[in-house]
């Protein structure tokens, strides 16, 4: 053990620059948004995640890491409770926001997703005009003139980085709009229902690098409004993105800590083995 | 490398490798023959059916076809009669089976996925798509004939709606199949309740397969004959009531193709030429639309 504690410094610079933490963010972190409690999920009888508690503080990323099949997408997918579309998947314990358990069975999932919006990996365009795309959902949910329609659908583009590029095309179809514009009108269709908290599940892993920047930047600006979780495959992105980062192995978190910290002096020998290249 | 892995193994034999070659060519040129046959011999069938229904089908062919009813032997007249009454009763046949056949594929892709009630449907919606047409027929005849006391155009239309259900469930099912669950999911993700999705999103993204799958049932319904015998019989005036017997194009063909009389039997390939040439403009327009999307 001791063997370990002294070379762990040499190997989290290494570790730092294998992630490439460039500039050191700032460790503090918000009050939390959501609060993860005593988590365990099952698919079926399979468990999928094991006693998770963590804490999402409000208006910052959350980076989720760690190899597939580690359970962070399925921590993802309890939160918006997209596991319900599915039986035999179940989740127990406690998901509170604003202190109401998000599990409880008398939520009104409907009003839940329309709180706590999800993008997924691969850009998924509805088939229709880039326009009702974004519409589609602010309709769930609100009753809006047509010109307010209009101002929303603008924002929600402006804020997705899109509109001076969609601005000319809002009555094509959304499906000749590249990946990465694809991928952006997601964002722009998932804020455009205002929720406040927003799930990104591998939002970049199906884009080439510019659209990736592109998308990276834009949760740079979000976070401003918005409380985010994002899984990531890419530890440069956590690092790059994420203020506070989770490591999740087997079903467990093993470490969660400010994003600088956990890359630069991780505290269990399994997630500084991870970010180094040891597995996954 | 590999001179290490490849040690401890025989020599290469060129010979046999060469014989080996020279054995799987022959067999492929035996192959290729076969297979160049057996595609003459069917296109030869087909080519000659076409064929003979074109030549004799046009040998009547005129207006009076579609401006004329059926007449006596020997004193002209079409198929004007059997023309609407396919129109009326594959219509009705549609409008009726289209939209329960469109809601029970829609319930085994989205509601009943792997579940036991959704398995048992399928099987009877797969069952009654093979089922032979002629009893499909006799059950309407007890269900809508008998009890009411004669033939009628109703009746046939309920009869080729009962064939068409499974067709468009089928289809409906298949290519609600195809969407990605990550689509769905996107929706679901926006609070949308599911009857939304299913009609603003699922149904928008398979919409030219649906259509795709109403059209070949349309075709495969225009040329049904046994499920007609026993509830519309066929009728050689005009009548255009539902609640009496109805003439259609199959019906006629079969009377007329069986009679003695020459000018019948004409008529009877006319009318066959025309189902044929409606199904395949059908089937043409279904591949279009199919392609559009």
């Amino acid at each position: 053990m001791n063997e370990t504690a002294n070379s762990r410094p040499a190997q989290s610079a290494r570790a730092a620059a294998a992630a490439g933490v460039t500039a050191a963010r700032s460790d503090a972190l918000n009050p939390a948004r959501i609060a993860i409690r005593g988590l365990d999920f099952f698919y079926g009888t399979n468990q999928a995640l094991k006693g998770i508690n963590l804490d999402l503080p409000a208006q910052q990323v959350t980076g989720m890491i760690g190899p597939s099949g580690c359970g962070k997408s399925t921590l993802l997918r309890v939160l918006n409770r997209m596991y319900s579309l599915y039986p035999g998947q179940r989740a127990e314990g406690e998901v509170l926001m604003d202190g109401q358990n998000l599990l409880a069975p008398e939520i009104d999932m409907n009003a839940l997703r329309s709180r706590i919006g999800m993008v997924f990996q691969k850009p998924t365009p509805f088939p229709m005009s880039v326009y009702d795309n974004i519409a589609f959902g602010v309709k769930l949910h609100e009753q809006l003139s047509r010109s307010a329609m209009d101002e929303r659908v603008e924002w929600s583009l402006t804020r997705a980085a899109l509109w001076d590029e969609a601005k000319d095309r809002l009555s094509g179809s959304a499906m000749g709009l590249s990946g990465g514009q694809q991928q952006r009108l997601c964002i722009a269709r998932s804020i455009a229902v205002r929720p406040e908290v927003i799930l990104l599940d591998e939002p970049t892993s199906a884009l080439d690098p510019i659209s990736t920047l592109k998308v990276e930047e834009l949760i740079d600006e979000l976070k401003r409004d918005f409380t985010i979780a994002i899984v990531t495959h890419n530890m440069q992105q956590a690092a790059r993105c994420a203020d506070q980062v989770a490591f999740f192995y087997l079903g467990e978190m093993v470490e969660v800590a400010p994003a600088a910290q956990l890359f630069t002096a991780p505290k269990q020998r399994r997630t500084q083995e991870y970010i180094t290249g040891r597995f996954g | 490398m590999s001179g290490a892995t490849l040690t401890g193994l025989p020599p290469k034999d060129s010979a046999a490798a060469s014989r080996l070659g020279r054995r799987r060519r022959r067999r492929d040129r035996v192959m290729t023959g076969l297979a160049i046959i057996s595609t003459v011999l069917g296109l030869l069938f087909l080519v000659s059916i076409l064929f003979t229904l074109f030549w004799r089908g046009l040998q009547a062919m005129g207006p009076q076809v579609f401006t004329e009813v059926t007449r006596p032997p020997g004193s002209g007249g079409g198929l004007l009669n059997a023309i609407i009454g396919t129109v009326i009763q594959v219509g009705l046949g549609t409008v009726i089976g289209t939209p329960v056949g469109i809601l029970v594929g829609t319930y085994l892709a989205e509601y009943a996925r792997g579940s036991r009630l959704g398995n048992a449907v399928r099987f009877v919606s797969d069952v009654l798509l093979s089922a032979p047409s002629i009893l499909i027929g006799l059950f309407v005849y007890q269900l809508l004939v008998l009890p009411f006391g004669g033939f009628s155009g109703i009746a046939g239309a309920v009869a080729l709606a009962i064939i068409i259900i499974p067709i468009v469930v089928r289809t409906t099912e298949d290519m609600l199949q195809l969407i990605p669950n990550t689509l769905r999911e996107a929706v679901m993700g926006l609070g949308s309740p599911k009857w939304k999705m299913i009609t603003l999103i699922c149904y928008r993204s398979v919409m030219s397969g649906l259509i795709t799958g109403v059209l070949l049932g349309i075709a495969r319904i225009a040329g049904e004959t046994a499920p007609l015998l026993f509830t519309s019989l066929g009728n050689l005036t005009w009548s255009v009531s539902l609640t009496q017997a109805m003439s259609s194009l199959p019906l006629t063909i079969y009377a007329y193709a069986g009679s003695p009389y020459e000018d019948w039997v004409s008529l009877a390939w006319t009318g066959a030429l025309l189902i044929t040439v409606s199904v395949l403009l059908l089937n043409i327009i279904a591949r279009i639309v199919l392609r559009k999307a």
